[in-house]
């Protein structure tokens, strides 16, 4: 076995010192910035790209991937601890990691993260040191349709996500849909809906503004409405043995998720347009739709946070895959990462894993190095987390104001940006009011990006001739299952209507 | 609040780093804070890639007293870092790495009223030219084969590019004109998407730069057929031009470093010096080659007749779009 030898050597030059050193301030860094919200692994990679430069280029990966793994980690943090996504991977862990939090098992929401994490790292890594260059070409086979169908798919697992009320649902989409629109097309080469003519909007509107607008601001105004200040949601404990409890309760409640999210994330990671967002919330709806209680999703259930949470991780690696074995991005991240191989020298391409086997391989056996260390460090920290929970709402309140401003600023350094998530925190506090359900909303800012430019594409493609999405080997069945997962919850709506009327 | 302090630790160590020793400039203009390093493209793109190599030239051999603060402004085709310069507020410290919606994006979009001929030049780091590409299992190996082939196919032959009214589509858009070519064009939103598209046979030919397309081609994947480039290029010798084969016509994407309008001399000469040491800095000189950059070194003057000359020929080469 030629990768068994390959992957000891790369291990061992991880484990060489200065690389180990690397991987622990990496993953520190990483774990930290991305629980930072607004700041995710692209802001990391790109503030620390320039000091590699210092280092050989095999440490200088090694870093700059601990910092990734580390911020996939971190991205959790922040979804239970504060409510707020600290990195769009981490969305859908707040669905149920927050919850967990106010019922007072913040401990053992981030424990779960921790440990689907790991196991989806490693799951990950292990299917990326055996298929790399299988996966490889599979990855390529994905289009513009491709791409769309699957899309489409992340939409329809998520269309029960609102609760019953379809139309709120809808709207919630729709408006989703209508911000992500705002700024520039790139199919026409137009800027279409630059609101009141503000150059601002020419950039369109990130995931980061609407996510902290409506969890930094929005919920927080909501929580100070309901309770008067009054939040006696946490009062945790952390104690070794609380821990080791807590960690055997994430192993029972959490497998099924975490199984998923790691098959479902390294698969959608691997493909070029989609990444680990996409993988993460897949993961999530899938999850949720395989239960047994689905009715705990959505209320602080363990496999609701291992899913998303084993699928950002496993994802991530994912993305690695087309950067190694193509020199193609699969993520924003990796990107750069890419225009860091340049700068050490190296040519990214199909030929790198051929002529440089040592880079290669030493990143991948760094993955593992880093994925224990990820888990340890983040382990050590948890206490931490969960002790800033314990401060009086009356100061924790205005702490997450701050950061949601800072970390909002920090991602684009414009006014404009923060202006935004004022206005988006004060809408969401009302949209929320009147019962109107905001993750979709959400939802549909990151993936509508994604979706709309390979729709367009793929009519291009076709000359506008739809059987494009059902007549491709891929794309068929993709589009097939995701009609019938749109369709379905519709058709029970019927039926349940049809039988309150014969009552 | 250990959270956010460990995170300004690390923030605060790596600026430290990067403007620990002072530059060697002993008199005349030196920055006063970090240099705002506008780049008009998102992260990962070609002009990002480049901006990143500048800094850590800049970064490694103490350049600057400030340090390059670089950040991705590619909204609107380049319009907001285009907006960000003209209407900056510290024109001494703001800088522009550029591409060429530089020339095209205030022609296409004029109400945003910006006049490149007010910005101020500091320097050419290299033009990039575009290449004609094919897959391999195409069968296609030269340039005369394509035409049959785009002919033989009436409008069904796919290429991508990045965008439309910018670079890849000027490009093709010349050449479809110059052949009397029909060609459908699939618009992406970079490069790489474009490259990985050929990659997988997706799309059936692109205009990418060499450096996006050069790792697939030493792998044998892809296949060029004609350089955009005035002469033949040293890494693609057997590749003819688009003017050997009698069309007055090439295509650079420009790689420069521009400062924002109503810059001061003394800080413009300033730019000038640290980015000509980049220029010149081995690490510069191996990148030219290794990503088949072309050097064009201008002075200001010329720089500003250049400029002109381009948005003269974009405004045409669009207009021609158009039509």
């Amino acid at each position: 076995m030629e990768v068994i030898s390959f992957l000891a050597d790369g291990i061992l030059l991880a484990l060489e010192p200065i690389n180990f050193a690397l991987i622990i301030l990496g993953v520190t860094v990483g774990l930290f910035i991305g629980a930072m919200p607004g700041l995710g692994s692209v802001n990391g990679v790109a503030i620390l790209l320039p000091i590699t430069f210092l280092v050989p280029p095999n440490s200088a990966i090694i870093f700059l991937a601990a910092i990734y793994y580390g911020a996939m980690y971190g991205g959790a943090i922040s979804s239970v601890t504060l409510g707020i996504p600290g990195a769009s991977t981490a969305v859908a862990t707040t669905f149920d990691g927050r919850p967990l939090a106010l019922q007072g098992r913040a401990s053992l929401a981030l424990v779960t993260a921790a440990l689907a994490s790991f196991v989806g790292g490693t799951v990950a890594n292990v299917l990326f040191t055996l298929f790399a260059p299988v996966l490889a070409s599979t990855a390529l086979s994905f289009g513009p349709p491709e791409i769309f169908a699957l899309m489409l798919l992340a939409f329809a697992t998520f269309v029960g996500l609102g609760g019953d009320d379809i139309p709120k649902t809808v709207f919630s989409i729709c408006l989703g849909l209508v911000l992500a629109a705002v700024g520039f097309d790139t199919i026409s080469g137009e800027p279409r809906l630059v609101l009141f003519e503000i150059d601002g909007f020419m950039r369109g509107i990130g995931f980061i503004v609407l996510a902290i607008g409506v969890y930094g601001i929005g919920e927080m105004l909501w929580t100070i409405e309901q309770t008067r200040g009054e939040v006696t949601t946490t009062n945790p404990k952390m104690t070794a043995k609380g821990m080791a409890s807590d960690a055997k309760e994430a192993m029972q409640r959490g497998w099924k998720g975490t199984t998923i999210g790691s098959l479902i994330g390294f698969f959608v990671g691997i493909l070029p347009a989609a990444g680990a967002t996409p993988g993460s919330l897949m993961s999530y709806g899938v999850a949720k739709m395989m239960s047994k209680t689905p009715e705990d999703y959505g209320n602080g259930s363990p496999d609701g946070v291992a899913a998303p949470e084993a699928a950002n991780n496993s994802a991530s690696t994912g993305s690695m895959l087309p950067m190694l074995t193509l020199g193609i991005p699969g993520s924003p991240t990796t990107a750069i990462l890419l225009g860091g191989m340049v700068i050490w020298g190296l040519t990214p391409g199909p030929r790198l894993f051929l002529d440089e086997t040592e880079f290669v391989w030493g990143l991948i056996g760094s993955f593992y190095i880093s994925n224990i260390a990820a888990l340890v460090i983040n382990l050590a920290f948890i206490p931490l987390f969960v002790w800033m929970l314990r401060m009086p709402f009356t100061i924790l309140a205005p702490l997450i104001f701050v950061l949601s401003i800072i970390g909002g600023f920090a991602a684009s350094r414009s006014m404009h940006d923060l202006w935004l998530i004022v206005i988006f925190g004060i809408a969401a506090f009302f949209l929320r009011k009147f019962d109107y359900p905001l993750a979709p909303a959400v939802l549909a800012i990151v993936l509508g990006p994604i979706a709309e430019p390979t729709l367009r594409q793929s009519l291009l493609l076709s000359s506008g001739d739809p059987m494009i999405f059902f007549n491709r080997p891929i794309a068929g069945p993709i589009t097939i299952v995701a009609i019938i997962l749109i369709l379905l919850p519709g058709l029970k709506f019927l039926r349940r209507k049809r039988a309150m009327a014969k009552n | 609040m250990k959270l956010t302090k460990r995170l300004f630790l690390a923030l605060a160590a790596s600026t430290t780093i990067a403007t620990l020793p002072i530059a060697a400039f002993a008199d005349g203009w030196q920055p006063k804070r970090p240099i705002d390093f506008t780049i008009m493209a998102g992260a990962g793109g070609g002009a990002d890639q480049i901006a990143r190599f500048i800094q850590s030239v800049v970064e490694a051999n103490d350049l600057t007293n400030r340090p390059l603060i670089p950040t991705n402004r590619g909204g609107g085709s380049g319009a907001e870092s285009l907006l960000h310069l003209k209407d900056a507020r510290d024109p001494d410290h703001t800088l522009l790495v550029t591409l060429n919606s530089f020339y095209t994006t205030p022609i296409r979009q004029e109400a945003l009223g910006v006049d490149i001929e007010t910005f101020t030049p500091i320097i050419m780091m290299g033009v990039d030219p575009f290449v004609l590409w094919v897959h391999k299992d195409s069968g296609i190996t030269t340039f005369e084969d394509f035409v049959t082939k785009v002919k033989e196919m009436d409008g069904e032959f796919v290429m991508g590019g990045t965008g439309t009214g910018q670079e890849d589509s000027i490009v093709i858009a010349y050449m479809s004109g110059a052949y009397d070519l029909k060609i459908k064009y699939i618009p992406y939103d970079g490069g790489g998407a474009v490259a990985k598209d050929l990659a997988g046979k997706q799309i059936m030919a692109t205009v990418n730069n060499p450096s996006e397309a050069k790792g697939f081609y030493e792998s044998g994947d892809f296949v060029p057929l004609l350089a955009f480039s005035d002469e033949r290029m040293d890494a693609y010798p057997d590749v003819p031009t688009l003017k050997e084969k009698g069309h007055d016509f090439s295509y650079y994407n420009q790689r420069a470093i521009v400062g924002a309008p109503g810059m001061s001399d003394e800080a413009a000469a300033y730019y000038r010096e640290v980015f000509g040491k980049v220029y010149d800095s081995e690490k510069w000189q191996g990148y030219l080659v290794s990503e088949s950059l072309s050097p064009l070194i201008m002075d200001e003057a010329e720089t500003r007749a250049y400029w002109s000359r381009q948005v003269q020929n974009h405004r045409q080469l669009l207009s021609e779009m158009s039509n």
